[in-house]
Protein backbone atom coordinates (compact mmCIF):
# COMPACT_ATOMS: atom_id res chain seq x y z
CA UNK A 1 0.00 0.00 0.00
CA UNK A 2 2.33 2.71 1.00
CA UNK A 3 5.90 2.94 -0.09
CA UNK A 4 7.28 1.67 2.80
CA UNK A 5 6.01 -1.32 3.69
CA UNK A 6 6.75 -2.55 -0.13
CA UNK A 7 10.16 -1.37 0.70
CA UNK A 8 10.72 -3.26 3.80
CA UNK A 9 9.29 -6.07 2.08
CA UNK A 10 12.05 -5.65 -0.32
CA UNK A 11 14.91 -5.99 2.66
CA UNK A 12 13.32 -8.95 4.43
CA UNK A 13 13.36 -11.04 0.43
CA UNK A 14 16.41 -10.03 -0.14
CA UNK A 15 17.39 -10.80 3.48
CA UNK A 16 15.89 -14.32 2.73
CA UNK A 17 17.40 -14.60 -0.60
CA UNK A 18 20.94 -13.81 0.49
CA UNK A 19 20.29 -16.28 3.20
CA UNK A 20 19.40 -19.31 0.91
CA UNK A 21 18.34 -18.36 -2.94
CA UNK A 22 16.32 -21.79 -3.25
CA UNK A 23 13.77 -20.43 -0.19
CA UNK A 24 12.25 -17.73 -2.23
CA UNK A 25 10.55 -19.23 -4.85
CA UNK A 26 8.09 -16.60 -5.94
CA UNK A 27 7.31 -12.76 -4.22
CA UNK A 28 3.83 -12.25 -4.67
CA UNK A 29 2.66 -7.92 -3.82
CA UNK A 30 -1.15 -7.86 -3.90
CA UNK A 31 -2.61 -4.73 -2.18
CA UNK A 32 0.52 -4.45 0.38
CA UNK A 33 0.51 -7.23 1.64
CA UNK A 34 3.71 -9.73 0.59
CA UNK A 35 3.83 -13.55 -0.04
CA UNK A 36 6.78 -15.11 -0.32
CA UNK A 37 6.48 -19.10 -2.00
CA UNK A 38 8.54 -21.61 -0.34
CA UNK A 39 8.93 -24.69 -1.54
CA UNK A 40 8.02 -27.34 0.71
CA UNK A 41 10.93 -29.23 1.83
CA UNK A 42 12.17 -26.01 2.48
CA UNK A 43 9.13 -24.63 4.72
CA UNK A 44 10.54 -25.70 8.59
CA UNK A 45 13.96 -24.11 7.73
CA UNK A 46 12.85 -20.98 6.11
CA UNK A 47 10.00 -19.99 8.81
CA UNK A 48 13.02 -20.66 11.56
CA UNK A 49 14.91 -18.71 9.83
CA UNK A 50 12.52 -15.62 9.79
CA UNK A 51 12.22 -16.01 13.47
CA UNK A 52 15.64 -16.34 14.45
CA UNK A 53 17.21 -13.44 12.33
CA UNK A 54 17.90 -10.57 14.51
CA UNK A 55 16.85 -8.49 11.34
CA UNK A 56 13.77 -10.40 10.94
CA UNK A 57 12.05 -10.80 13.93
CA UNK A 58 9.17 -12.57 13.39
CA UNK A 59 8.24 -13.85 16.59
CA UNK A 60 4.68 -14.38 16.43
CA UNK A 61 2.88 -16.76 14.04
CA UNK A 62 -0.79 -15.50 13.69
CA UNK A 63 -2.45 -17.59 11.46
CA UNK A 64 -1.87 -20.78 8.97
CA UNK A 65 -4.51 -21.44 7.05
CA UNK A 66 -5.06 -23.53 3.98
CA UNK A 67 -7.14 -22.39 0.59
CA UNK A 68 -8.04 -25.59 -1.66
CA UNK A 69 -7.94 -24.25 -5.69
CA UNK A 70 -9.50 -27.65 -6.72
CA UNK A 71 -9.36 -28.58 -9.13
CA UNK A 72 -6.50 -26.93 -10.19
CA UNK A 73 -3.36 -28.56 -8.97
CA UNK A 74 -1.26 -28.60 -6.96
CA UNK A 75 -4.65 -27.82 -5.40
CA UNK A 76 -4.09 -26.70 -1.93
CA UNK A 77 -1.95 -23.84 -0.71
CA UNK A 78 -1.04 -23.01 2.80
CA UNK A 79 -0.82 -20.02 3.99
CA UNK A 80 1.37 -18.92 7.47
CA UNK A 81 0.86 -15.26 8.15
CA UNK A 82 4.03 -13.74 10.60
CA UNK A 83 4.26 -11.46 12.02
CA UNK A 84 7.38 -9.57 13.78
CA UNK A 85 6.74 -7.52 17.03
CA UNK A 86 9.80 -5.56 17.23
CA UNK A 87 9.49 -4.59 13.87
CA UNK A 88 5.68 -4.27 13.24
CA UNK A 89 5.93 -6.13 9.79
CA UNK A 90 3.85 -8.82 8.37
CA UNK A 91 4.67 -11.37 6.15
CA UNK A 92 3.21 -14.44 4.61
CA UNK A 93 4.93 -17.88 4.03
CA UNK A 94 3.17 -19.69 1.12
CA UNK A 95 3.56 -23.27 0.14
CA UNK A 96 1.28 -25.24 -2.71
CA UNK A 97 0.90 -29.21 -2.07
CA UNK A 98 -0.56 -31.50 -4.65
CA UNK A 99 -3.66 -33.53 -4.07
CA UNK A 100 -1.83 -36.37 -4.23
CA UNK A 101 -0.05 -35.99 -1.66
CA UNK A 102 -1.10 -33.60 0.76
CA UNK A 103 1.68 -32.80 3.54
CA UNK A 104 4.40 -30.29 4.99
CA UNK A 105 6.19 -30.23 7.79
CA UNK A 106 4.96 -28.87 10.98
CA UNK A 107 6.05 -25.99 12.58
CA UNK A 108 5.77 -26.86 16.00
CA UNK A 109 8.94 -26.77 16.65
CA UNK A 110 9.93 -23.28 15.41
CA UNK A 111 6.12 -21.93 16.72
CA UNK A 112 4.36 -24.01 19.57
CA UNK A 113 1.55 -21.72 18.51
CA UNK A 114 0.96 -23.77 15.60
CA UNK A 115 -0.19 -26.90 17.27
CA UNK A 116 -4.21 -25.97 16.88
CA UNK A 117 -3.85 -23.92 13.55
CA UNK A 118 -2.52 -27.11 11.94
CA UNK A 119 -4.87 -29.53 13.76
CA UNK A 120 -7.61 -27.19 12.27
CA UNK A 121 -6.66 -27.60 8.81
CA UNK A 122 -5.71 -31.42 9.03
CA UNK A 123 -9.45 -31.32 10.22
CA UNK A 124 -11.02 -29.27 7.66
CA UNK A 125 -8.74 -29.74 4.74
CA UNK A 126 -6.94 -33.11 5.10
CA UNK A 127 -3.65 -31.37 5.12
CA UNK A 128 -1.02 -33.73 7.23
CA UNK A 129 1.69 -32.44 9.12
CA UNK A 130 4.94 -34.48 9.33
CA UNK A 131 6.58 -34.02 12.84
CA UNK A 132 3.11 -32.81 14.26
CA UNK A 133 3.11 -34.31 17.69
CA UNK A 134 -1.02 -34.41 18.44
CA UNK A 135 -2.10 -34.67 14.73
CA UNK A 136 -6.21 -35.40 15.91
CA UNK A 137 -9.20 -33.69 14.49
CA UNK A 138 -10.13 -30.60 16.37
CA UNK A 139 -13.07 -29.17 15.55
CA UNK A 140 -15.32 -31.93 14.02
CA UNK A 141 -15.93 -35.27 16.09
CA UNK A 142 -13.11 -38.31 15.62
CA UNK A 143 -15.38 -40.45 13.44
CA UNK A 144 -16.27 -37.76 10.70
CA UNK A 145 -16.21 -38.66 7.16
CA UNK A 146 -13.98 -36.32 4.83
CA UNK A 147 -12.96 -33.03 4.99
CA UNK A 148 -15.29 -30.11 4.65
CA UNK A 149 -13.82 -27.36 3.84
CA UNK A 150 -12.25 -28.96 0.18
CA UNK A 151 -13.92 -27.47 -2.43
CA UNK A 152 -15.30 -30.71 -3.54
CA UNK A 153 -17.31 -31.50 -0.49
CA UNK A 154 -20.57 -30.76 -0.60
CA UNK A 155 -22.21 -27.64 1.21
CA UNK A 156 -24.69 -29.83 2.97
CA UNK A 157 -22.46 -32.78 3.48
CA UNK A 158 -22.77 -35.88 2.15
CA UNK A 159 -24.48 -37.60 5.04
CA UNK A 160 -28.47 -37.44 6.45
CA UNK A 161 -28.96 -36.20 9.10
CA UNK A 162 -28.44 -38.57 11.76
CA UNK A 163 -31.70 -40.28 13.56
CA UNK A 164 -34.16 -38.04 11.69
CA UNK A 165 -35.71 -41.22 9.15
CA UNK A 166 -37.21 -40.06 6.02
CA UNK A 167 -37.66 -36.26 7.50
CA UNK A 168 -34.27 -35.03 6.53
CA UNK A 169 -33.11 -37.81 4.16
CA UNK A 170 -31.28 -36.29 1.65
CA UNK A 171 -32.76 -36.06 -1.93
CA UNK A 172 -30.76 -38.90 -4.03
CA UNK A 173 -30.96 -36.37 -7.27
CA UNK B 1 -15.08 -40.13 22.00
CA UNK B 2 -11.63 -39.24 22.42
CA UNK B 3 -9.36 -41.19 24.32
CA UNK B 4 -6.31 -39.04 26.33
CA UNK B 5 -3.28 -40.76 27.86
CA UNK B 6 -2.22 -39.66 31.29
CA UNK B 7 0.76 -38.20 31.94
CA UNK B 8 1.86 -40.47 35.29
CA UNK B 9 0.09 -43.58 34.36
CA UNK B 10 0.11 -44.00 38.01
CA UNK B 11 -2.62 -44.95 40.24
CA UNK B 12 -2.68 -41.73 42.78
CA UNK B 13 -4.08 -39.47 39.67
CA UNK B 14 -7.80 -39.88 38.77
CA UNK B 15 -9.11 -37.70 35.55
CA UNK B 16 -11.72 -36.24 36.05
CA UNK B 17 -14.18 -34.34 33.27
CA UNK B 18 -15.27 -30.80 33.26
CA UNK B 19 -17.50 -30.13 30.82
CA UNK B 20 -19.22 -29.49 28.27
CA UNK B 21 -21.81 -28.46 30.30
CA UNK B 22 -20.36 -27.15 33.12
CA UNK B 23 -21.13 -23.37 33.86
CA UNK B 24 -17.43 -21.92 34.15
CA UNK B 25 -16.72 -22.74 30.78
CA UNK B 26 -18.53 -20.36 29.26
CA UNK B 27 -20.03 -21.96 26.45
CA UNK B 28 -19.83 -25.95 25.82
CA UNK B 29 -15.99 -26.67 26.29
CA UNK B 30 -14.68 -30.09 27.73
CA UNK B 31 -11.60 -30.44 29.64
CA UNK B 32 -10.56 -33.47 30.40
CA UNK B 33 -8.07 -32.49 33.52
CA UNK B 34 -5.51 -35.88 35.25
CA UNK B 35 -5.83 -34.38 38.96
CA UNK B 36 -3.34 -35.72 41.80
CA UNK B 37 -5.27 -35.02 44.66
CA UNK B 38 -6.56 -31.33 43.92
CA UNK B 39 -3.48 -30.42 41.97
CA UNK B 40 -4.04 -30.31 37.89
CA UNK B 41 -1.48 -32.85 36.68
CA UNK B 42 -2.70 -33.01 32.96
CA UNK B 43 -5.28 -31.12 30.49
CA UNK B 44 -6.66 -31.69 27.47
CA UNK B 45 -9.49 -29.43 26.04
CA UNK B 46 -11.73 -30.94 23.74
CA UNK B 47 -13.63 -28.55 21.67
CA UNK B 48 -15.88 -28.53 18.25
CA UNK B 49 -19.57 -28.62 20.13
CA UNK B 50 -20.52 -25.49 18.56
CA UNK B 51 -18.54 -26.29 15.14
CA UNK B 52 -21.26 -24.55 12.41
CA UNK B 53 -19.18 -24.42 9.37
CA UNK B 54 -19.20 -20.48 8.93
CA UNK B 55 -16.44 -20.72 6.27
CA UNK B 56 -17.67 -23.07 4.57
CA UNK B 57 -20.89 -21.42 4.34
CA UNK B 58 -19.18 -18.34 3.93
CA UNK B 59 -18.02 -19.76 0.85
CA UNK B 60 -21.82 -20.47 -0.82
CA UNK B 61 -22.34 -17.04 0.00
CA UNK B 62 -22.11 -13.73 -2.21
CA UNK B 63 -20.04 -11.18 0.08
CA UNK B 64 -22.22 -9.29 1.04
CA UNK B 65 -24.44 -12.17 2.31
CA UNK B 66 -21.69 -13.72 4.47
CA UNK B 67 -21.99 -10.37 6.64
CA UNK B 68 -24.79 -11.96 8.64
CA UNK B 69 -22.83 -15.02 9.16
CA UNK B 70 -19.88 -13.21 11.17
CA UNK B 71 -21.83 -11.38 13.53
CA UNK B 72 -22.39 -15.43 14.88
CA UNK B 73 -19.43 -16.63 15.40
CA UNK B 74 -18.38 -13.67 18.71
CA UNK B 75 -21.44 -13.20 19.63
CA UNK B 76 -20.70 -10.75 22.24
CA UNK B 77 -18.40 -8.70 20.04
CA UNK B 78 -20.71 -8.93 16.52
CA UNK B 79 -19.46 -5.57 15.42
CA UNK B 80 -15.68 -6.51 15.47
CA UNK B 81 -16.38 -9.77 13.44
CA UNK B 82 -18.44 -7.58 10.77
CA UNK B 83 -15.80 -4.72 10.77
CA UNK B 84 -12.65 -7.39 9.83
CA UNK B 85 -14.69 -9.14 7.92
CA UNK B 86 -15.38 -5.87 5.87
CA UNK B 87 -12.03 -4.46 6.11
CA UNK B 88 -10.74 -7.31 4.08
CA UNK B 89 -13.48 -7.47 1.59
CA UNK B 90 -12.87 -3.99 0.95
CA UNK B 91 -8.88 -4.46 0.98
CA UNK B 92 -9.25 -6.90 -1.82
CA UNK B 93 -11.63 -4.71 -3.38
CA UNK B 94 -9.04 -1.70 -3.26
CA UNK B 95 -12.01 0.56 -1.70
CA UNK B 96 -11.44 3.63 0.46
CA UNK B 97 -14.02 4.43 3.19
CA UNK B 98 -15.09 7.88 3.49
CA UNK B 99 -13.97 9.43 7.24
CA UNK B 100 -17.12 9.89 8.60
CA UNK B 101 -18.04 6.17 7.88
CA UNK B 102 -14.71 5.13 9.26
CA UNK B 103 -15.04 7.09 13.19
CA UNK B 104 -18.82 5.98 13.55
CA UNK B 105 -17.22 2.13 12.80
CA UNK B 106 -14.42 3.23 15.33
CA UNK B 107 -17.15 4.31 17.82
CA UNK B 108 -19.31 1.73 17.68
CA UNK B 109 -16.07 -0.96 17.91
CA UNK B 110 -15.22 0.42 20.91
CA UNK B 111 -18.51 0.95 22.92
CA UNK B 112 -18.84 -3.26 21.87
CA UNK B 113 -14.90 -3.64 23.47
CA UNK B 114 -16.92 -2.25 26.83
CA UNK B 115 -19.51 -4.00 26.91
CA UNK B 116 -17.79 -7.58 25.84
CA UNK B 117 -15.45 -6.43 28.77
CA UNK B 118 -18.57 -5.91 30.86
CA UNK B 119 -19.87 -9.68 30.12
CA UNK B 120 -16.06 -11.13 31.06
CA UNK B 121 -16.03 -8.89 34.44
CA UNK B 122 -19.17 -10.32 35.35
CA UNK B 123 -19.01 -13.72 34.72
CA UNK B 124 -15.56 -13.96 35.60
CA UNK B 125 -16.31 -12.58 38.94
CA UNK B 126 -19.77 -14.68 39.54
CA UNK B 127 -17.45 -17.83 38.57
CA UNK B 128 -14.90 -16.69 41.60
CA UNK B 129 -18.32 -16.12 43.78
CA UNK B 130 -18.75 -11.78 43.27
CA UNK B 131 -22.63 -12.21 42.79
CA UNK B 132 -23.36 -8.20 42.36
CA UNK B 133 -20.79 -7.35 40.28
CA UNK B 134 -22.26 -9.75 37.49
CA UNK B 135 -25.39 -7.67 37.70
CA UNK B 136 -23.71 -4.47 38.18
CA UNK B 137 -22.09 -5.32 34.99
CA UNK B 138 -25.11 -6.27 32.95
CA UNK B 139 -27.26 -3.18 34.14
CA UNK B 140 -24.27 -0.97 32.23
CA UNK B 141 -24.26 -3.51 29.39
CA UNK B 142 -27.74 -2.99 28.82
CA UNK B 143 -27.20 1.07 28.10
CA UNK B 144 -24.68 0.09 25.81
CA UNK B 145 -27.15 -2.21 23.90
CA UNK B 146 -29.38 0.04 23.66
CA UNK B 147 -27.26 2.32 21.71
CA UNK B 148 -26.50 -0.86 19.10
CA UNK B 149 -30.33 -0.91 19.06
CA UNK B 150 -30.80 2.59 17.97
CA UNK B 151 -28.12 2.20 15.43
CA UNK B 152 -29.16 -0.96 14.00
CA UNK B 153 -32.52 -1.66 14.55
CA UNK B 154 -30.58 -5.00 16.62
CA UNK B 155 -29.17 -5.41 20.09
CA UNK B 156 -26.49 -7.87 19.13
CA UNK B 157 -26.82 -9.28 15.58
CA UNK B 158 -26.62 -5.99 14.18
CA UNK B 159 -24.72 -6.56 10.64
CA UNK B 160 -24.14 -2.66 11.22
CA UNK B 161 -20.78 -2.26 9.30
CA UNK B 162 -21.14 -3.12 5.90
CA UNK B 163 -18.90 -3.47 2.77
CA UNK B 164 -17.96 -0.26 2.05
CA UNK B 165 -19.02 1.79 4.89
CA UNK B 166 -22.19 1.69 7.51
CA UNK B 167 -25.59 0.44 6.92
CA UNK B 168 -27.58 3.78 8.21
CA UNK B 169 -27.35 7.00 9.05
CA UNK B 170 -26.72 7.73 12.89
CA UNK B 171 -30.72 7.53 14.39
CA UNK B 172 -31.54 11.44 15.84
CA UNK B 173 -30.93 11.78 19.67
CA UNK B 174 -27.22 9.19 18.91
CA UNK B 175 -25.23 11.98 21.06
CA UNK B 176 -26.97 12.60 24.01
CA UNK B 177 -27.79 8.62 24.43
CA UNK B 178 -23.85 8.45 23.67
CA UNK B 179 -22.76 11.05 25.80
CA UNK B 180 -25.27 9.34 29.00
CA UNK B 181 -23.18 6.03 29.10
CA UNK B 182 -19.90 8.24 28.21
CA UNK B 183 -20.42 10.40 31.51
CA UNK B 184 -22.11 7.39 33.21
CA UNK B 185 -19.29 4.98 32.91
CA UNK B 186 -16.43 6.24 34.64
CA UNK B 187 -17.88 6.16 37.84
CA UNK B 188 -19.38 2.65 37.26
CA UNK B 189 -16.04 1.35 36.51
CA UNK B 190 -14.68 2.72 40.17
CA UNK B 191 -17.84 1.01 41.58
CA UNK B 192 -16.58 -2.01 40.17
CA UNK B 193 -12.63 -1.71 41.06
CA UNK B 194 -14.02 -1.06 44.73
CA UNK B 195 -15.59 -4.25 44.65
CA UNK B 196 -13.07 -6.43 43.35
CA UNK B 197 -9.08 -4.57 43.32
CA UNK B 198 -8.77 -4.76 47.01
CA UNK B 199 -10.82 -7.77 47.97
CA UNK B 200 -9.09 -9.88 50.05
CA UNK B 201 -10.90 -12.77 48.62
CA UNK B 202 -10.85 -11.78 44.46
CA UNK B 203 -6.91 -11.14 45.36
CA UNK B 204 -6.66 -14.55 46.67
CA UNK B 205 -8.06 -16.07 43.59
CA UNK B 206 -6.98 -14.30 41.14
CA UNK B 207 -3.02 -12.99 42.19
CA UNK B 208 -0.43 -15.62 40.84
CA UNK B 209 -2.75 -17.84 39.83
CA UNK B 210 -2.44 -18.87 36.18
CA UNK B 211 1.20 -17.60 35.15
CA UNK B 212 2.51 -17.95 31.93
CA UNK B 213 5.42 -16.31 30.43
CA UNK B 214 5.91 -13.22 27.98
CA UNK B 215 8.29 -15.97 26.06
CA UNK B 216 5.96 -18.85 25.80
CA UNK B 217 2.44 -16.10 25.39
CA UNK B 218 4.28 -15.06 22.02
CA UNK B 219 5.57 -18.89 20.97
CA UNK B 220 2.14 -19.66 21.69
CA UNK B 221 0.09 -17.49 19.69
CA UNK B 222 -1.18 -15.30 22.52
CA UNK B 223 -2.72 -11.83 21.65
CA UNK B 224 -4.88 -9.43 23.14
CA UNK B 225 -5.23 -8.56 26.98
CA UNK B 226 -3.68 -11.61 28.05
CA UNK B 227 -0.17 -11.12 26.01
CA UNK B 228 -0.22 -7.26 27.26
CA UNK B 229 -0.70 -8.47 31.05
CA UNK B 230 2.45 -10.45 30.26
CA UNK B 231 4.29 -7.04 29.51
CA UNK B 232 3.99 -6.73 25.96
CA UNK B 233 2.32 -4.05 24.70
CA UNK B 234 1.24 -5.61 21.06
CA UNK B 235 -1.84 -3.66 20.03
CA UNK B 236 -3.38 -3.83 16.57
CA UNK B 237 -4.69 -0.22 16.81
CA UNK B 238 -1.44 0.68 17.09
CA UNK B 239 0.99 -1.45 15.59
CA UNK B 240 -1.32 -2.00 11.95
CA UNK B 241 -3.84 0.97 12.48
CA UNK B 242 -7.08 0.87 10.58
CA UNK B 243 -9.82 2.70 10.29
CA UNK B 244 -8.39 5.59 11.08
CA UNK B 245 -7.04 4.92 14.65
CA UNK B 246 -4.07 6.16 14.05
CA UNK B 247 -5.61 9.52 14.52
CA UNK B 248 -7.09 8.32 18.06
CA UNK B 249 -5.12 9.61 21.55
CA UNK B 250 -5.36 6.23 24.10
CA UNK B 251 -2.73 4.14 25.63
CA UNK B 252 -2.16 0.75 25.77
CA UNK B 253 -2.24 -1.22 29.34
CA UNK B 254 0.34 -3.36 30.39
CA UNK B 255 1.58 -5.18 33.57
CA UNK B 256 3.77 -7.42 33.97
CA UNK B 257 2.70 -9.92 36.08
CA UNK B 258 0.66 -12.06 33.70
CA UNK B 259 -1.02 -13.98 36.25
CA UNK B 260 -5.27 -13.23 36.52
CA UNK B 261 -5.09 -10.05 38.48
CA UNK B 262 -3.58 -8.38 36.04
CA UNK B 263 -5.66 -9.52 33.26
CA UNK B 264 -7.78 -8.13 35.26
CA UNK B 265 -6.23 -5.16 35.40
CA UNK B 266 -5.56 -4.85 32.04
CA UNK B 267 -9.30 -5.17 31.05
CA UNK B 268 -10.27 -2.78 33.48
CA UNK B 269 -7.73 0.10 32.20
CA UNK B 270 -8.88 -0.94 28.31
CA UNK B 271 -12.51 -0.11 29.68
CA UNK B 272 -11.42 3.65 30.43
CA UNK B 273 -9.01 4.05 27.19
CA UNK B 274 -12.37 3.12 24.67
CA UNK B 275 -14.03 5.43 26.59
CA UNK B 276 -11.44 8.36 25.55
CA UNK B 277 -11.51 6.90 22.22
CA UNK B 278 -15.35 6.79 22.17
CA UNK B 279 -15.57 10.64 23.16
CA UNK B 280 -12.71 11.33 20.31
CA UNK B 281 -14.99 9.41 18.05
CA UNK B 282 -17.90 11.10 19.39
CA UNK B 283 -16.17 14.34 18.21
CA UNK B 284 -14.59 13.69 15.00
CA UNK B 285 -18.16 12.71 13.56
CA UNK B 286 -19.74 15.13 11.55
CA UNK B 287 -23.26 15.68 11.37
CA UNK B 288 -23.55 15.68 7.37
CA UNK B 289 -21.61 13.42 5.20
CA UNK B 290 -21.36 10.15 3.58
CA UNK B 291 -21.45 7.11 5.37
CA UNK B 292 -20.90 4.86 2.16
CA UNK B 293 -18.19 4.99 -0.48
CA UNK B 294 -19.03 6.12 -3.58
CA UNK B 295 -18.74 2.61 -4.93
CA UNK B 296 -21.52 1.78 -8.05
CA UNK B 297 -21.51 -1.82 -8.39
CA UNK B 298 -20.70 -2.76 -4.98
CA UNK B 299 -22.39 -0.69 -2.57
CA UNK B 300 -25.58 -0.60 -3.13
CA UNK B 301 -27.30 2.85 -4.12
CA UNK B 302 -29.45 4.96 -2.13
CA UNK B 303 -33.09 4.59 -2.24
CA UNK B 304 -33.95 7.71 -3.69
CA UNK B 305 -31.66 7.36 -6.24
CA UNK B 306 -33.11 3.79 -7.02
CA UNK B 307 -36.48 5.35 -7.21
CA UNK B 308 -35.95 8.14 -10.05
CA UNK B 309 -32.33 7.04 -11.87
CA UNK B 310 -32.18 3.86 -14.06
CA UNK B 311 -28.40 2.98 -14.02
CA UNK B 312 -28.84 3.36 -10.11
CA UNK B 313 -31.37 0.36 -10.37
CA UNK B 314 -29.54 -1.60 -12.54
CA UNK B 315 -26.52 -1.74 -10.00
CA UNK B 316 -29.34 -2.78 -7.16
CA UNK B 317 -30.41 -5.29 -8.83
CA UNK B 318 -26.83 -6.90 -9.88
CA UNK B 319 -25.89 -6.38 -6.49
CA UNK B 320 -28.51 -8.27 -4.89
CA UNK B 321 -28.97 -10.99 -7.49
CA UNK B 322 -25.46 -11.55 -8.65
CA UNK B 323 -23.24 -9.74 -5.71
CA UNK B 324 -19.68 -8.09 -7.11
CA UNK B 325 -16.61 -9.60 -8.09
CA UNK B 326 -13.22 -9.06 -6.52
CA UNK B 327 -9.89 -9.22 -8.83
CA UNK B 328 -8.51 -12.47 -7.84
CA UNK B 329 -6.21 -12.37 -4.73
CA UNK B 330 -5.93 -12.39 -1.19
CA UNK B 331 -5.96 -10.24 1.61
CA UNK B 332 -5.54 -10.61 5.58
CA UNK B 333 -6.65 -8.24 7.83
CA UNK B 334 -6.30 -8.31 11.70
CA UNK B 335 -8.26 -5.71 14.20
CA UNK B 336 -7.73 -5.63 18.24
CA UNK B 337 -11.11 -7.39 19.01
CA UNK B 338 -11.90 -7.32 22.99
CA UNK B 339 -10.48 -11.08 22.91
CA UNK B 340 -7.10 -10.17 21.02
CA UNK B 341 -6.11 -9.92 17.36
CA UNK B 342 -8.96 -10.55 15.18
CA UNK B 343 -7.93 -12.00 12.04
CA UNK B 344 -9.82 -12.20 8.60
CA UNK B 345 -8.32 -13.91 5.35
CA UNK B 346 -10.26 -13.63 2.03
CA UNK B 347 -9.03 -15.40 -1.00
CA UNK B 348 -10.76 -14.50 -4.75
CA UNK B 349 -10.80 -16.56 -7.81
CA UNK B 350 -12.36 -14.09 -9.39
CA UNK B 351 -15.81 -14.95 -9.05
CA UNK B 352 -19.06 -13.19 -7.07
CA UNK B 353 -18.83 -15.51 -3.81
CA UNK B 354 -15.10 -15.91 -2.18
CA UNK B 355 -13.29 -18.98 -2.79
CA UNK B 356 -12.18 -19.23 0.78
CA UNK B 357 -13.05 -16.76 3.78
CA UNK B 358 -10.94 -17.76 6.97
CA UNK B 359 -11.05 -16.30 10.57
CA UNK B 360 -8.13 -16.16 12.50
CA UNK B 361 -9.91 -16.51 15.83
CA UNK B 362 -8.17 -15.10 18.70
CA UNK B 363 -10.49 -16.80 21.82
CA UNK B 364 -9.33 -20.11 19.45
CA UNK B 365 -5.74 -19.42 19.85
CA UNK B 366 -5.98 -17.98 22.98
CA UNK B 367 -7.66 -21.14 24.76
CA UNK B 368 -4.48 -23.25 23.33
CA UNK B 369 -2.51 -22.27 26.15
CA UNK B 370 -4.82 -23.00 28.53
CA UNK B 371 -3.19 -26.22 29.42
CA UNK B 372 0.10 -23.99 30.34
CA UNK B 373 -1.65 -21.82 32.84
CA UNK B 374 -3.54 -24.24 34.88
CA UNK B 375 -1.27 -27.19 35.09
CA UNK B 376 0.31 -27.15 38.53
CA UNK B 377 -2.53 -25.29 40.17
CA UNK B 378 -5.57 -26.22 42.06
CA UNK B 379 -8.64 -27.19 40.64
CA UNK B 380 -10.54 -23.95 41.65
CA UNK B 381 -7.41 -21.85 39.93
CA UNK B 382 -8.99 -23.90 36.45
CA UNK B 383 -12.10 -21.93 36.77
CA UNK B 384 -10.51 -18.28 37.39
CA UNK B 385 -7.79 -19.47 34.65
CA UNK B 386 -10.42 -20.32 31.82
CA UNK B 387 -12.18 -16.86 33.32
CA UNK B 388 -9.22 -14.89 32.40
CA UNK B 389 -8.26 -15.66 28.94
CA UNK B 390 -12.07 -14.56 28.01
CA UNK B 391 -12.90 -16.97 25.73
CA UNK B 392 -16.16 -16.74 23.40
CA UNK B 393 -16.78 -20.58 22.24
CA UNK B 394 -19.05 -19.16 19.32
CA UNK B 395 -15.85 -18.33 17.86
CA UNK B 396 -13.40 -21.03 19.19
CA UNK B 397 -15.85 -23.44 17.12
CA UNK B 398 -17.22 -21.68 14.44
Amino acid sequence: MTDSSSQSANVVVEHLRAWNSKAVGEVIQFRGETTIVVPRELLRATAARCREDAALQFNLLTDATCVDRYPVEPRFEMNYHLVSIPRSDKLRLRVRLSGSDPSVDSLIPVWPGANWLEREVFDLFGVRFNGHTDLRRILLPDDWEGHPLRRDYPVEGYRDVPSTGALFRKSTL
Amino acid sequence: MTTVETATGSAKTMVLNMGPQHPSTHGVLRIMLELDGETVVKAVPDLGYLHTGIEKSCEDKTYSQAITLTDRMDYLSPLGNNLVYCLAVEKLLGLEIPKRAQYIRVMMVELQRISSHLVWLGTHAIDLGAMSVFLYCFREREEILKIFEMFAGQRMMTSYIRIGGVALEPPAGWRQAVDRVLKMMPSRIDEYETLLTENRIWMARTKGVGYISPEDAVALSMTGPTLRAAGLAYDNRKFFPYSSYDEFDFNVPTRTESDCFARYMVRVAEMRESLKIVRQAMDKIANEGAIKAEAPGIVPPQREKMKTEMEALIYHFKIFTEGFSPAPGEAFVTIESPRGELGCFVASDGSPKPLRVHFRAPSYINLQALPKLIVGQLLPDVIACIGTIDIVLGEVDR
